[in-house]
């Protein structure tokens, strides 16, 4: 027996293939529906329903934006997307930082509430938050979607950003405190450094939370039209592949962020 | 004037301070009233077990808890409510603390920013701290590839760059191993000397203590037993509490008269003390022997229990005829004049001046 053959593992070689096989089947099951979604964009279909290939084409992309309310339904999104967002990742810090350092009174009730609302169906919080915009007289439209999206995301950063606190060495803020750094300067150039890192994802999360909300938005949103509310309303008429593309789109954009987040993580390490 | 009466103040003063929390209700002192004065340019040690508030006073210093009662100076102004960044000290913490996501340069200079310091001087100054704490070179690298003593170099540096009044070292070779303790140990008294800055250091480990301070105030129950030399605090310990804490000792305990305590078939010389009384013995002050030996020296008998062999010295543990047993550390020397064994019957003798009494008063 050699020395390579020793480093490596007796193990049954059916036990290998199955293990193997078994990942493919998961990668393929995880990815079809998103390969489904990004061929579609390219088919050139004659009838009404994009479901049957018929062949290869670019006219969708170089139409992307002729269906005026698409595009609007869109617009929408990404600017209540990015409104939320800022929103929560804003409120969600101070939060998670407050529940992760420090002891007041409240502090148990906070941490169920931040839990509550990550439990609580979306059709209860929705059909609540109606009610309440309706008994608060406020007019159903992108702010009063907004308000909900913050809502619903706020507990998600604030759960990623205290997990980060917590791991904080306690020291480094009074390190900086100790070398004459205001409380502010401490927060700038310490505190808010070492948990970027929850911060972003956190945010990421709250953005992906928000672009493809259905629910809550459906029963908040007045007139304003969001880009899944425009898909579930056009599903009878028949979807045109410019959803398609524009999925593909927001999905090749994830990616891209997913990716620059990896290396950046890399480069921080090294 | 005003140079020269600085220079006569005390770097720190701690005027009756207590620190107490409320746990569940109920009120707990864990710094029950200390009062301390630290001359300018000293290396001064609080050294105690875990939890006997020496940690919680060197805060109190630093300005991170604030005193429930007392006063705090600093070169005789009254710094009790100043937050810590306005204090003119800085401290070196048990976990280093080191800013993870700025490299060593960034991590030296950052006091240095927050005062606004000119360019050019940070430039300077934060070069020639690296080349004290021989890190020169290693300007770009992140903490985390730094090995723990390199570590511990950052962290002194990024204190002493500020050129603070006093530097504060809160068990800063804890997590250091041995060998590299011993030698940090030496590191840090030659850069106390050659940056003349006062260092206060806390601590639970008393070799440390010994090696390196200029005094030391041993903590017990937050309250200070004794304060004074490595010497004076290892040859007269104050206390029970300070004699078996510092180095091992040997306790004796019985009632004296005229001056001599009759001890299991031997007599302790306690020169001038009458009644009750303690007296503590170092182990390496006892000579063991096989003849009764003479002279006014303090003599009991007594028998060999375990030996132990531990390379320049070897351990006695000795029966006493009351049951107390006594520890005794005889030197691997070329002379070695005893190689008494197991089961052997023994005197052991000391020289009246290396009892000494703790715990009773003395009779004039």
């Amino acid at each position: 027996m050699s020395a390579t053959t020793l480093t490596r593992r007796p193990r049954g070689r059916l036990g290998d293939r199955l293990l193997h096989a078994y990942t493919w089947l998961i990668i393929v099951w995880l990815s079809s529906p998103i390969a489904v979604m990004i061929l579609f964009g390219f088919n050139d279909k004659k009838s009404k329903s994009n479901t049957s290939w018929q062949g290869f084409t670019l006219r969708w992309y170089q139409q992307l934006f002729d269906i005026s309310d698409l595009t609007t339904a869109l617009k929408n999104s990404l600017t209540v997307a990015v409104a939320s967002t800022l929103i929560t990742v804003v409120i969600g810090t101070m939060l998670g930082l407050a529940l992760g350092r420090h002891r007041f009174r409240g502090r148990g009730v906070t941490n169920f509430l931040v839990f509550a609302a990550i439990s609580t169906p979306e059709l209860v919080m929705g059909a609540s938050l109606l009610s309440l915009f309706v008994s608060a007289n406020l007019p159903r439209d992108a702010l009063t979607i907004i308000i909900a999206h913050v809502l619903f995301s706020l507990s998600f950063v604030t759960v990623t950003v205290r997990a980060r606190v917590i791991t904080l060495d306690p020291s480094l803020e009074e390190a900086a405190r100790d070398l004459g750094a205001t409380a502010w300067g401490t927060f700038r150039q310490v505190t808010l450094p070492a948990v970027l890192p929850g911060v972003l994802s956190g945010g990421m999360l709250a953005f992906a939370l928000s672009i493809d909300d259905y629910v809550v938005t459906s029963f908040v949103n007045g007139s304003t039209v969001t880009f899944p509310l425009w898909i579930i309303g056009s599903v009878k008429t028949g979807i045109p592949p410019q959803v398609n593309v524009m999925g593909t789109l927001i999905f090749g954009i994830g990616v891209l962020i997913a990716v620059a987040n990896a290396v950046a993580a890399r480069r921080r390490r090294t | 004037m005003a140079e020269l009466n600085r220079a006569e103040l005390n770097a720190i003063e701690l005027d009756g301070v207590v620190k107490e929390y409320l746990s569940h209700g109920e009120v707990v002192q864990a710094v029950k009233g200390v009062t301390l004065d630290i001359a300018e340019g000293e290396f001064f040690s609080l050294l105690g077990p875990s939890g006997c508030g020496k940690t919680t006073t060197m805060r109190m210093i630093a300005g991170f808890e604030e005193p429930s009662r007392g006063v705090v100076r600093l070169h005789g102004a009254d710094v009790t409510n100043v937050p810590p960044n306005k204090r003119d000290i800085n401290m070196v913490f048990q976990s280093y603390a080191l800013f993870p996501h700025m490299n060593v340069w960034d991590n030296v200079a950052f006091g240095l920013k927050q005062r606004r310091t000119p360019q050019e001087e940070i430039r300077r100054r934060v070069g020639e701290m690296l080349e004290i704490v021989d890190l020169a070179g290693r300007e770009k690298r992140r903490p985390r590839e730094m090995s723990g003593g390199q570590q511990q170099r950052v962290a002194l540096a990024r204190a002493l760059v500020n050129r603070p009044r006093a530097l504060l070292l809160d068990e800063p070779l804890g997590a250091l191993d041995l060998k590299l303790r011993q030698a940090m140990q030496i590191e840090l008294k030659r850069i106390q000397r050659e940056v003349g800055i006062t260092f206060v250091y806390v601590t639970h480990d008393q070799s440390e203590a010994l090696t390196m301070s200029d005094r030391i105030a041993v903590m017990n129950d937050g309250l200070v037993e004794q304060l004074g030399g490595p010497r004076e605090i290892y040859e007269k310990p104050a206390s029970a509490f300070v004699a078996g804490f510092i180095g091992t000792s040997n306790l004796l305990t019985g009632v004296a008269a005229g001056g001599v305590l009759e001890l299991g078939g031997g007599r302790v010389l306690v020169p001038g003390r009458d009644g009750e009384v303690t007296v503590t013995v170092r182990p390496e002050k006892i000579t063991i022997s096989l003849d009764k030996p003479d002279g006014e020296v303090s003599v009991v008998p007594g028998t060999v229990g375990e030996v132990v062999y531990l390379g320049t010295y070897n351990s006695y543990a000795v029966r006493l005829g009351d049951g107390t047993e006594v520890t005794v550390f005889q030197q691997n020397a070329h002379d070695a004049t005893t190689t008494a064994e197991r089961g052997d019957p023994v005197w052991l003798s000391w020289p009246a001046q290396h009892s000494y009494a703790i715990g009773s008063r003395s009779t004039p």
